[in-house]
């Protein structure tokens, strides 16, 4: 899944470093706030170990053989930060050092593998895991579903990647310049090899070690467990600093939903049979369609939205409309997780006392 | 004959071992690019690469290949070790990549195996990718091979990088060679413990222990590393030496590689 130098557009990799250079500021920022002095080696080490981990040939059912990422394990000892930075540390040398992986393609390769594929593995993992003690089974199941996803989510992210080069960068002849194969290619020739074989390499070292690690030394699974807090590990401290942040971030996002209102149009593909019946005559496309597709006017009136365009009936003005539908979303959304954390902390009251 | 899993994970470890070695003995060799200030090097090759992936044109990007041929040459790396490292290397990997392209992408037929269309977009494209892939692996594998990790290091700092970052790297690469050399031992022993053949299941049962053994270890050994930093007063601030100066001689090179890459960005655009 190392993308070499010279498969993606110079704008690309510069859009991909954009992305991981505020993937590794952010981890590096929350790094920062616990013990820097602890940090360094620990990830440093962790780096290292992945490095080796890379390099196991492991055997895999069906007589095939793999490589891991050791993206999982990391997030899960490390959280998402310090996997973050142990990962993107370890693809670094891989392409400085040995010259694995390009020097272009470092931004790209992290952004896939070190980024998204630590954020999807510690939040499938948790998801996956939670409410569960420290030695249950399902944190074994968790680590494998965990592994399996977050390398075919960085899989899936590089063929994406590919798939768009030639339809934005080709030249007056139409040869691509980049890689060459379209998404309908790109998509399925990638993520063949990471459904079956890479994949199941990372979900295999992955279940193991979190095996190794509940009966050889448990206290490493604690720090991202939810367990209880963990003096020892990298837990993600949960400060009520980011919190206060995030309802303001809120705040001013449902303050600022009327400015939907100044936009003109219809935002493409969210028509209603209405504004298709008029496309012929509007759409600047060359091939509009002619009139509205029958699918799509049986189904239309299926569910009928209680604010249909965010603009209750009982409302004249439609910047209020915004606001009251605005508040009315985060509200419902407020509601939900509240319910959900009530099932939740009985579901672990129940499981503990038993 | 078909290499174990105990095997072919200790030759993976040798090979990259070996690897290293071989581009400590490179860079001490005098020769062009040894001869050139680490940070002059490291900015002149990125922005060679750079050149290759915004050139569009073929003859562009064969030029910057024969400039890397040059720049090889001159810094007396064996082109026997780029054939076999990387040029060999890049052919199997994007050759098969690139293969398909010119049976699928669209474009004026040229000629026809069986019930598939060559088309010339599809030949230039899978030329141009695989050209374009061996120069740019080419000017790197020259960086890894002409420069210690400790001068790339050092430029890197100058490039402004955080000193955290800097750090890590170093620990890292440090590190890298104490587990891959433990790893390779555990292998070792295991497989001299061995008799007859391991069962697939058997087989993952112990890289996943040997995995497990070696995160524990590492775990350990970065409370060692972090008792020795306290010891000696680390307090989180991270101090490098830079004892690099830029003579007439670097300036040149600086020039020589700016004049290169603006040309090849200009003539390939």
């Amino acid at each position: 899944m190392h993308i070499p130098d010279g498969y993606l557009s110079p704008s690309t990799c510069a859009v991909l470093y954009t992305g991981a250079a505020a993937g590794w500021y952010s981890a590096l920022r929350r790094l920062k706030r616990v013990l820097l002095s602890r940090v360094i080696p620990l990830i440093s080490v962790f780096a290292a170990f992945s490095f080796v981990v890379m390099m196991f040939n492991l055997p895999l059912p069906g007589g095939t053989t793999g490589h891991a990422l050791g993206v999982t394990i990391a997030a899960i000892v490390l959280g998402p930060s310090g996997a973050i930075l142990a990962l993107s540390i370890a693809i670094a040398i891989q392409a400085l050092f040995f010259g694995d992986g390009g020097i272009s393609t470092l931004g790209a390769n992290c952004f896939n593998m070190a980024i998204v594929g630590s954020l999807v593995a510690y939040a499938s993992y948790r998801l996956i895991a939670a409410g569960t003690a420290l030695t249950s089974r399902r944190r074994v199941v968790a680590a494998a579903i965990a592994g399996y996803l977050a390398v075919n989510a960085a899989a899936l992210l590089a063929a994406f990647e590919f798939g768009i080069q030639p339809v934005l960068f080709h030249d007056a002849n139409g040869t691509p310049l980049y890689a060459p194969y379209r998404l309908s290619i790109a998509i399925p020739a990638m993520m063949i090899g990471h459904l079956t074989f890479a994949g199941l390499a990372e979900a295999v070292i992955s279940a193991g070690l979190v095996a190794y690690l509940q009966v050889a030394d448990p206290a490493l699974l604690r720090a991202t467990s939810g367990v209880a807090a963990s003096a020892e590990g990298i837990a993600e401290r949960p400060a009520a600093r980011s919190l206060q942040t995030l309802w303001i971030a809120t705040a001013v996002l449902m303050l600022v939903t009327p400015l939907g209102i100044l936009a003109a149009g219809t935002a493409w593909g969210e028509w209603s049979p209405a504004q298709l019946a008029k496309a012929p005559a509007q759409a600047q496309d060359a091939n509009p369609p002619q009139s509205v597709p029958s699918g799509l006017q049986r189904l239309s009136n299926l569910w009928t939205a209680p604010f249909p365009a965010y603009a209750p009936s009982f409302v004249r003005s439609r910047g209020f409309g915004y606001l009251l539908s605005a508040m009315f979303g985060v509200g419902f959304l407020l509601a939900l997780s509240l319910v959900l954390r009530l099932l939740l902390q009985r579901y672990r009251q129940r499981e503990y006392s038993a | 004959m078909k290499r174990g899993f105990l095997e072919a994970t200790t030759l993976g470890f040798a090979r990259a071992l070996t690897r290293a070695m071989l581009a400590e003995q490179v860079a001490r060799q005098r020769g062009l690019l040894q001869s050139l200030d680490p940070r002059v090097r490291v900015a002149g090759l990125f922005m060679l690469v750079l050149a290759v992936t915004l050139s569009r044109k073929m003859t562009v990007v064969a030029g910057l290949f024969g400039l890397a041929l040059a720049i090889a040459i001159l810094s007396r790396v064996r082109i026997a070790t780029l054939a076999t490292r990387v040029w060999l290397a890049v052919l199997a990997f994007t050759g098969v990549i690139a293969l398909p392209a010119i049976f699928v992408t669209p474009g004026h037929p040229v000629a026809t195996v069986g019930a598939l269309t060559i088309t010339e977009q599809g030949l230039r494209t899978a030329t141009l990718l695989i050209l374009r892939v061996e120069t740019a692996v080419t000017f790197t594998t020259l960086l890894v091979l002409c420069t210690p990790w400790t001068h790339v290091l050092k430029a890197l700092r100058a490039l402004r990088l955080p000193k955290e970052v800097i750090t890590m790297l170093a620990m890292t690469h440090r590190y890298v060679f104490l587990l891959v050399e433990t790893a390779s031992q555990m292998f070792e022993s295991r497989r001299s413990r061995t008799v007859g053949i391991l069962k697939p299941a058997e087989q993952r049962h112990m890289a996943a222990r040997t995995a497990g053994v070696l995160l524990s270890k590492s775990v350990s050994l970065s409370t060692e590393v972090y008792l020795a930093m306290q010891s000696r007063g680390f307090r989180g601030d991270v101090e490098t030496l830079s004892d690099f100066r830029l003579t007439m001689w670097d300036y040149c090179g600086l020039l020589m590689f700016l004049l290169a890459g603006s040309i090849a960005v200009w003539m390939g655009r």
